[in-house]
């Protein structure tokens, strides 16, 4: 606990150096902008762990995206049959959760993609409840284009990444 | 409700040793691009004794009013005028100034510096103002803001924007980093930093606190960051995304975009994440929320018409308006400090570039040409518009006067910079 008060007191101690005000002043104080004033903080990160079944190479169940084509939310048919294996795995393991994670290209505004990511993970999230999956066990989120896949400008790379991922409980 | 309070509000490891090695590499060096048509002709020439101070306060000065692209220098040698002496104005508009700042600095005991200046018109051949400071040493960069400021307003009537701070992202390799710098992108400091997206910062009206979007929790998740103390508070942590803060101009309340019902739709909620109420209610997306200066209006894009377009809707809600009309994709709305204007982006073309409406002609002009323009900011006092851009396959940032004419580009080696917000006025 004491580990955790230390910055706060740090910054005290910085706040209360920068000052500048005195009695006889004869303007207003001028801010310390030297190093009091923002103290930086450092995010924890999230470390999955993966679920042997589930990442086996020779079960469909091991393959997570499913790809859009541009400005649409329509799951192609080339992923029924993979929608249908999770839908069914949800169905048969209701303690397992999954959240999905919605992908854009990088092309236009981070929260209008954000929101459209949004969509996609929405569209699969639905397409699993149709298999069987309980609204209760998915959670659709989106990345927007913050992560891409592929990072060039070409049209392959902008579809490898306009597309919605499936974690399971434990990878995310 | 309580569980979000409670158990989300994060207690955080401030690690202001690890931020700063980054920060100190990662200076936004700013180049000026374009200058407004007619610059006004000011003489700011050495306060006497400042060789006193361990660093000059008038190159401060001269940086700050050269950069808004407002003013050029009028160069008088190495000379020094006093503020306890009236200058010989009609001698100084002989040589082009058409105004003349006078200074001086008198070391104090304690070992701070008393700096005093005085501002005159050299054609109407009287003063316009003067200030005075006591300041410590190591302040010389804030005291030069400060008067830079003073001479700015006096001569162009509207508030200098040189005392504000910036925040922005940058992302170097896996690392991402919300930074705080000086309006002059001095002082950069990390106030986050991740090894997951950070996007949408969004000052307070205070100045004191930033809200934004971070992806450490492999999800968008909303966090108002205290910055002086590091202390953050998760605002919205609902079951889908939270995304797009904007703050009220109360400083209580923000507007935010939730998917916890379904599509992405505007809600209003309190700054400590209390008193959640949704705005609009479309089927589609509802995104990029912006308060008028007033408070009366939210500004925001959405798809219902069948393209991403801007409209607005009272704060309490009711029935939106559509504001923009022409081409296919207008996004990312930011009315201006005034209230008259609203900058956005528009496509064209595939390219996205930054364009002025004129609310009350609803007049549109486009005011950036690179393809890549995004994520604009208006300075407090409404006269520059900082965005986000690229140069050189790196992301930087860039601003452009509200007329267009002035251009600057900030940018930092070998980094990518992104997401900029312009802070407000300091209450000194």
């Amino acid at each position: 606990m004491k580990k955790l008060l230390l910055p706060a007191l740090l910054s005290v101690l910085l706040v209360a150096c920068g000052g500048t005000g005195g009695p006889q002043q004869t303007g207003a104080s001028v801010e310390d902008r030297t190093g009091a004033g923002v103290a930086t903080v450092t995010a924890p990160g999230v470390t999955g762990t993966g679920i042997a079944a589930l990442t086996d190479p020779a079960s469909i169940l091991s393959r997570r995206s499913v790809y859009f084509d541009f400005d649409s939310f329509v799951i192609r048919s080339e992923f029924t049959s993979l929608v249908e294996a999770h839908g069914r795995f949800l169905s048969q393991n209701p303690e397992m959760r999954m959240m999905i994670q919605g992908n854009t290209d990088e092309r236009g505004s981070r929260e209008y993609n954000l929101a459209l990511g949004q969509k996609r993970a929405e569209a699969l999230k639905q397409a699993l409840m149709l298999m069987g999956a309980r609204e209760s066990q998915i959670e659709s989120v989106s990345l927007g284009e913050e992560k891409p896949r592929c990072t060039e400008r070409t049209e392959p790379c902008f579809a490898e990444n306009r597309r919605s991922d499936m974690l399971y409980t434990g990878e995310f | 409700m309580t569980r979000m309070t409670a158990s989300f509000r994060s207690l955080v490891f401030a690690v202001l040793v690890a931020g700063m090695s980054l920060a100190a590499h990662a200076q936004l060096s700013i180049e000026i691009t374009g200058a407004g048509a007619t610059r006004f002709p000011i003489a700011v020439p050495m306060f006497e004794s400042e060789g006193a101070l361990p660093r000059s306060v008038s190159d401060v000065v001269r940086d700050d009013l050269e950069r808004s692209g407002l003013f050029s220098m009028v160069n008088l040698g190495m000379v020094a005028l006093t503020e306890a002496a009236v200058p010989d104005l009609a001698g100084l508009r002989g040589r082009g100034a058409d105004a003349v700042l006078t200074g001086s600095v008198v070391p104090l005991s304690d070992g701070r510096f008393d700096i005093r200046v005085r501002l005159f018109d050299t054609q109407k051949q009287t003063e316009l103002g003067a200030m005075a400071m006591r300041v410590a040493p190591a302040h010389h960069r804030a005291t030069g803001h400060r008067i830079a400021d003073f001479v700015y307003e006096k001569l162009t009537g509207l508030p200098g924007y040189f005392s504000t701070r910036i925040a922005y992202v940058v992302k170097s390799g896996p690392r991402y980093e919300l930074q705080i710098a000086d309006a002059d992108g001095e002082n950069p400091q990390t106030a986050l930093a991740s090894r997951e997206p950070i996007i949408s910062p969004a000052w307070a009206p205070d100045g004191q606190r930033l809200a934004y979007v971070s992806f450490e929790a492999k999800k968008p998740v909303i966090y108002v960051h205290d910055l002086p103390s590091g202390q953050r508070r998760v605002v919205a942590n609902f079951r889908g995304s939270n995304s797009a803060p904007a703050w009220a101009p109360d400083g209580q309340r923000l507007a935010v975009v939730l998917t916890r019902d379904g599509p992405s739709q505007l809600y209003v909620v309190n700054a400590d994440g209390t008193g959640v109420r949704r705005i609009t209610t479309s089927s589609g997306i509802d995104t990029e929320p912006a308060w008028s200066h007033d408070g009366k209006w939210i500004y925001f894009t959405s798809d219902r018409g069948g393209s991403a377009q801007i409209y607005r809707i009272a704060a309490e809600g009711g029935n939106p308006e559509r504001v923009t009309f022409q081409g296919n994709y207008n996004v990312t709305p930011r009315p201006s400090p005034d209230g008259r204007s609203l900058v956005f982006v528009t496509r064209n073309e595939g390219r996205f570039q930054v364009a002025i409406m004129d609310l009350s002609s609803r007049q549109t002009t486009i005011l950036t040409d690179s393809v890549r323009d995004e994520s604009p900011s208006f300075a407090p006092n409404g006269r520059m518009i900082l965005y986000a851009s690229e140069s050189g396959g790196r992301g930087v940032l860039a601003a452009v006067s509200s007329d267009g004419r002035v251009k600057q580009r900030l940018s930092i080696q070998a980094a990518d910079v992104r997401e900029p917000a312009w802070g407000p006025i300091p209450r000194h």
